[in-house]
């Protein structure tokens, strides 16, 4: 039970970081760059799932991508799939509930540019697109890296959505916090145990690293 | 540390205000009487058992509080010290557990009510299923039970399937939930093509579910529900007047309107 939990935690959280790092570096560049109306309130729509309570944001997951769902009813009548009960489904839960970690950390990391920078780049004639890789990304990566890292202890600690859309099923959609849970209940004391070990290692981890690039870019 | 001036007033008022606000009434020694009790119960028992503690709240004056979840969870709640006064599993082994730990008050164990399982298909579902052996069909993709091992009800459909031949061939498809009530919401929400669930839950879900099988209980039970009064009861005697309750004719009456039978 702990190898097959640990591999597909290995397999949901690396996917879902990968997007995420994707998807809110994005978003964390709209945010700290663009102006527009209800901005603010974009970033409060974002943050949502950070202080919803988990079970919560798995309801509104199956709800929106469950077989009925309002968009899950179109994927399956396109293709007979649908995410709830697939390690896809534990992705997107993870994702979803992992991306405001990267969407405030990316924003802060961004704004934190010396807009100076950028300019020189416009007034030398690179478009947005080439500043933002060869300058923006370059000088905010340190704040980006953390932030994938948080982004990663949080995916792998993800429950409550998880067991909402992809339920607990070993072997599929039971991730490791999953399998601690289940082994508890049914009185598999030495499972839960190296489960939680494993994952506490892996948080510190996560947070030790965190500091380390959050503080020399300070001291840079 | 520092103390402010206001410090000791603050915790004194919290001193009178905090027996306030958990139970409404300044904190007398409270008789055993005025507690109330704890009953842990196999979530199938829910609607029943809910009627039941109305009749012996007005029978008694006394407040009975549910907690309903997965016999395996309430189990090893108890084990770890829930203070629960009564225990009421779907299934014997939860309750073998407890008894082989000296946790239950063995002369107050008794099985008072009987179910069997059905199989459960959404209503106005495109799947014709009409028996437990279609279920190997391909058309079927998800087929939800309780988990095995920490639900009684999914144990029974284990036993029913591991019987008819058709674990090895649906094992694969199955989705496990938390309790069997989520077996029954998953067919509900259309997430699965069946479910194996008891006979009484499907009352609750009339219109949204069918029930296109049942299952003689030779095949995995007889599914029978064990209530005991738990040692570390601080309320014995009102916790042994809500055992006889439900075993007594009026108990009986309400167990069988929500289809539960009787133990021969």
């Amino acid at each position: 039970m702990i190898w097959p939990a640990f591999k597909l935690s290995l397999l949901v959280v690396t996917v879902a970081t990968f997007l995420i790092g994707v998807v809110g570096t994005g978003l964390g560049y709209v945010l700290a760059k663009r102006q527009f109306r209800a901005k603010e309130l974009c970033d409060a729509i974002l943050t949502l799932p950070m202080v919803l309570p988990p079970t919560v944001t798995g309801y509104y997951l199956i709800l929106l991508l469950g077989r009925r769902g309002w968009v899950g009813r179109y994927i399956y009548s396109l293709t007979g799939w649908s995410l709830a009960f697939t390690w896809q489904g534990a992705v997107v839960a993870a994702g979803v509930m992992a991306l405001p970690i990267m969407v405030k950390s990316a924003r802060a990391a961004l704004e934190s540019v010396d807009a100076r920078y950028e300019m020189v780049s416009f007034s030398l004639g690179k478009g947005e697109f080439e500043t933002f890789f060869r300058v923006t990304l370059p000088l905010a990566m340190r704040g980006l890296v953390a932030g994938i890292v948080l982004s990663f202890a949080r995916a792998l600690g993800e429950f409550g959505a998880t067991l909402m859309l992809a339920g607990n099923i070993p072997g599929k959609t039971q991730t490791m916090p999953l399998a601690i849970f289940e082994a508890f209940i049914a009185g598999e004391d030495r499972q839960a145990k190296e489960l939680a070990l494993i994952l506490t290692l892996a948080s510190v981890a996560s947070i030790y690293l965190t500091n380390i690039l959050t503080r020399s870019q300070k001291s840079a | 540390m520092k103390k402010h001036p206001g410090q000791r007033s603050v915790a004194l008022l919290l001193s009178f205000l905090i027996p306030l606000l958990l139970d409404g009434k300044p904190a007398h020694p409270a008789g055993p009487q005025a507690r109330g009790i704890v009953v842990a119960a196999a979530i199938s028992l829910s609607e029943a058992f809910n009627e039941i503690g109305r009749l012996y709240q007005q029978r008694t004056g006394d407040t009975v509080t549910f907690s309903f979840a997965s016999s395996g969870e309430l189990e090893k709640q108890i084990e770890a010290g829930a203070p629960v006064d009564v225990f009421a599993s779907a299934g014997e082994k939860e309750m073998d557990q407890l008894q082989a730990r000296q946790l239950i008050d063995q002369s107050t164990r008794a099985n008072f009510a009987r179910n069997t399982l059905v199989l459960v298909v959404p209503a106005g579902s495109k799947a014709a299923l009409h028996s437990f052996a279609e279920l190997e069909e391909p058309s079927v993709q998800r087929i939800a039970i309780g988990d095995p091992k920490t639900v009684p009800a999914g144990q029974y459909a284990e036993q029913l399937l591991r019987n008819m031949q058709l674990w090895p061939k649906v094992e694969s498809r199955l989705i496990l939930a938390e309790n069997v009530r989520q077996v029954l919401d998953y067919v509900v929400r259309d997430e699965v093509e069946a479910g194996i669930v008891y006979a009484t839950d499907v009352n609750i879900a009339k219109g949204k579910a069918t029930v296109v099988a049942s299952a003689p209980d030779k095949d995995y039970g007889p599914i029978l529900y064990p209530i005991a009064v738990v040692k570390d009861s601080g309320s014995t005697q009102a916790a042994r007047g809500f055992v006889n309750l439900v075993r007594s004719p009026d108990g009986v009456r309400i167990l069988t309107k929500y289809g539960f039978l009787v133990p021969k």
